[in-house]
């Protein structure tokens, strides 16, 4: 019952090295500008808000002066053996063989959930509530004081003005009572198919499609390109010994690999039995 | 004027009790249907579920109500296809109960999607391969059977009988219910599997993900199983409670025993498998993850006195109760018995639904926990009330027990 599906030409995957990430957070900014991540009436309630790209923050669990910290950033992992796929009733996600993208069909999605529940990396978030942009008109609603009385009713602040000048065209805003994440800004994918035809070639370079949260970060940690090509960064850096993803063993197969050179990190990817987690990297201690 | 619709021979209470009685039951449905504009016109926000708890309250009482709701295509097949005579008189009860059970998981699965009036999706655009339109399809087709067999229930009513093409209509229905009874136990087989199979089949969520045969993980099975052994008990508990309420015999006491009976060795038969699934899983299943079988019994309340209550208290105690006939002749120790077989197979939807969801699975994730706002609780109690009055509006005017009349002579 798993969802896994004849490869194509391509798989597009992520390398994230986690030595280089200092969780700024910036691939989170690029990645809901990017993708009109809404937001929410209350952000502080972090079970319900929208992130496709989410920062975790680990800790080796030691007293200073030993302590340690590491930022996982999580997109979704694109799983070559998807637990979500093969569980939405209505065919709303699926995985593209020729790219091995997982997609979401907003305008399918019926909102049950269980793809979520499948999911043991929180890579779905769904939409609690409507998608919230400050525009500058608010439908039949022209009336400020009949706009102040449907905010207080909706639980949600009054619109403000010109958000919605910053929403990208190529993304599709989603609607209240469905499941979203990330899908590998495939819009982007697009965007360089169409010019590469344009130009005469059916390939791509390598350059010619990233994601934007593999652009924005400023240290370089995120490396994203065809794992298929031998010639991708990619498909080299997941040979490095640092290399890793997480939940390994449940079988999920994610195309993000995480590069780290602490072990504690790599221990925390995982569950491991005692005596089962093998220490690939022998780090050499300071001070 | 109210007593040309009761059955004839029978005694009910007066209307003005019985309108009394209704009163609780019309405020539970008030405060659903409250709760339910709430949750489809400002959204499931209006809830507390979360990424974390995708499936909540609702969920465990959908899973909850179908599986007591099993008794209705359990007897039906005793009755029609085996030939169990005995429970004829029961067989109305539960029908009835089957058909509000699973009408309101119905009623209770429109509100808790996000976007309800794509709920045709499901079979306009299925995926054969989930568990969940499995699911869907059979208790949609199943809700159609339960409906079929209800329907020469209400046109025996005393008025409704005078008119000869309904009666017709009715006796004709009565003579193939053996059709629909086969139907129902095909169609309810399959989505009681499946709603097991549901959770077996999440192979990244370690504390559900079963091994199985063929396409169907083991928990398929054991769904089915726990639900056949579970839904006889709560059709022998809403009946003797409908005996103690309107203070009379309404079935006779072999109809009962039998039923315990077959409850009895069922639910012995599935805690054996239970207890076999239990080990085959802590012993294949979470070692493989790199888990033990403590890890999943270490976060917030969900301890290790979920297996012990689950299997132990709520399974074996009940199970011998049921098996011992000394015991279940006893009137007490039958309800007994039956109310904490139904109490462990409650316990075990619960589980599966909620503590799967609640143990993180990565190792950095943490536990969050969840508590149902007034919103949920109304929705899920008015399928509550929504039973209790039907159940009582079909008791009061349609005759549920053939032999209620011999029962009780009426003296003059």
């Amino acid at each position: 019952m798993s969802g896994k599906k004849k490869e194509g030409k391509h798989k597009y995957g992520m390398v994230i090295d986690l030595d280089k990430c200092t969780g700024c957070g910036t691939c989170m900014v690029a990645c809901a500008a990017e993708n009109n991540v809404s937001v929410q009436p209350d952000e502080s309630d972090k079970q319900r808000s929208i992130a496709w790209m989410l920062i975790y923050k680990i800790t080796n669990g030691k007293k200073f002066p030993d302590t340690e910290v590491c930022y996982f950033p999580r997109p979704c992992f694109h799983c070559e053996n998807t637990p979500c796929v093969s569980v939405c009733p209505a065919t709303a996600t699926d995985v593209d063989p020729e790219t091995g993208i997982v997609s979401q069909i907003y305008s399918r999605c019926i909102g049950c959930r269980y793809c979520q529940a499948a999911c043991p990396y929180h890579a779905r978030t769904f939409n609690w509530w409507h998608a919230y942009f400050p525009t500058t008109s608010w439908g039949p609603l022209h009336s400020e004081s009949l706009q102040k009385l449907y905010s207080w009713w909706e639980g949600r602040p009054p619109r403000s003005k010109g958000l919605e000048r910053y929403l990208s065209p190529e993304v599709s805003v989603r609607m209240r009572g469905v499941v979203e994440k990330c899908s590998f800004c495939h819009h982007r994918l697009m965007r360089a198919k169409e010019k590469a035809y344009m130009e005469g070639r059916r390939e791509l370079e390598e350059h010619e499609y990233i994601t934007a949260c593999a652009e924005a970060c400023p240290a370089q940690a995120i490396t994203f390109g065809d794992l298929k090509n031998p010639n991708h960064k990619v498909s080299k850096l997941v040979k490095d010994p640092r290399a890793f993803r997480i939940l390994e063993r449940l079988g999920t197969e994610p195309k993000v690999y995480y590069l780290s050179s602490k072990d504690w990190v790599r221990r925390m990817a995982d569950n491991y039995l005692e005596g089962e987690f093998e220490q690939k990297i022998k780090v050499k201690k300071t001070g | 004027m109210e007593s040309a619709l009761i059955p004839e021979g029978v005694k009910r209470c007066s209307p003005k009790v019985f309108f009394l009685w209704t009163l609780p039951w019309l405020g539970l449905l008030a405060w659903g249907a409250v709760s339910a504009f709430l949750c489809l016109y400002k959204g499931l926000n209006q809830t507390n579920m979360s990424n974390y708890f995708a499936f909540a309250l609702w969920i465990v009482f959908d899973l909850a109500v179908i599986a007591l709701g099993a008794g209705a295509f359990f007897t039906g097949f005793l009755t029609y296809i085996i030939g169990k005579k005995e429970l004829k008189d029961i067989i109305n009860s539960a029908v009835i109960i089957g058909f509000i059970c699973y009408s309101g998981a119905v009623a209770m699965l429109g509100i808790d999607i996000g976007q309800p009036l794509r709920g045709w999706f499901i079979f306009w655009h299925v995926n054969v391969h989930s568990m969940l339109a499995e699911v869907s399809f059979c208790i949609t087709c199943y809700l159609g059977v339960l409906a079929i067999e209800y329907i020469p229930i209400i046109l025996e009513n005393r008025k409704l009988e005078e008119i000869k093409e309904l009666r017709l209509f009715g006796h004709n229905l009565h003579e193939i219910m053996a059709i629909f009874a086969g139907t129902g136990t095909f169609l309810s087989f399959f989505h009681q599997g499946s709603l097991g199979g549901l959770f077996g089949v999440m192979f990244a969520r370690p504390f559900a993900y079963r091994e199985g045969f063929y396409i169907w993980p083991w928990t398929f099975f054991l769904f089915v199983l726990s639900a056949i052994a579970a839904g006889p008990s709560f059709t022998i508990l809403c009946t003797k409670l409908a005996e103690k309420l309107g203070r009379k015999r309404l079935v006779p006491e072999n109809a009962y025993q039998l039923l315990a009976k077959i409850s009895g060795y069922l639910l012995a038969l599935y805690i054996v498998f239970k207890i076999a699934d239990t080990l085959g899983w802590a012993y294949g299943v979470v070692p493989e993850a790199g888990l033990r079988l403590m890890d999943f019994y270490r976060e917030g309340p969900y301890g290790f006195w979920l297996v012990v209550a689950e299997i132990g208290i709520f399974g074996i105690i009940p199970a011998i109760i049921l098996l011992v006939p000394q015991a279940r002749k006893s009137e007490g120790w039958l309800i007994i018995g039956c109310l904490m077989n139904c109490t462990g197979i409650v316990l075990n939807r619960f589980v599966f639904t909620i503590v799967t969801l609640a143990i993180p699975v990565m190792p950095f994730d943490r536990f969050v926990s969840y508590l149902p706002t007034w919103q949920e609780w109304g929705v899920a109690l008015a399928v509550l009330g929504y039973g209790f009055l039907l159940y009582s509006l079909s008791y009061r005017y349609l005759p549920l027990f053939p032999r209620e009349r011999e029962l009780n002579p009426v003296i003059e």
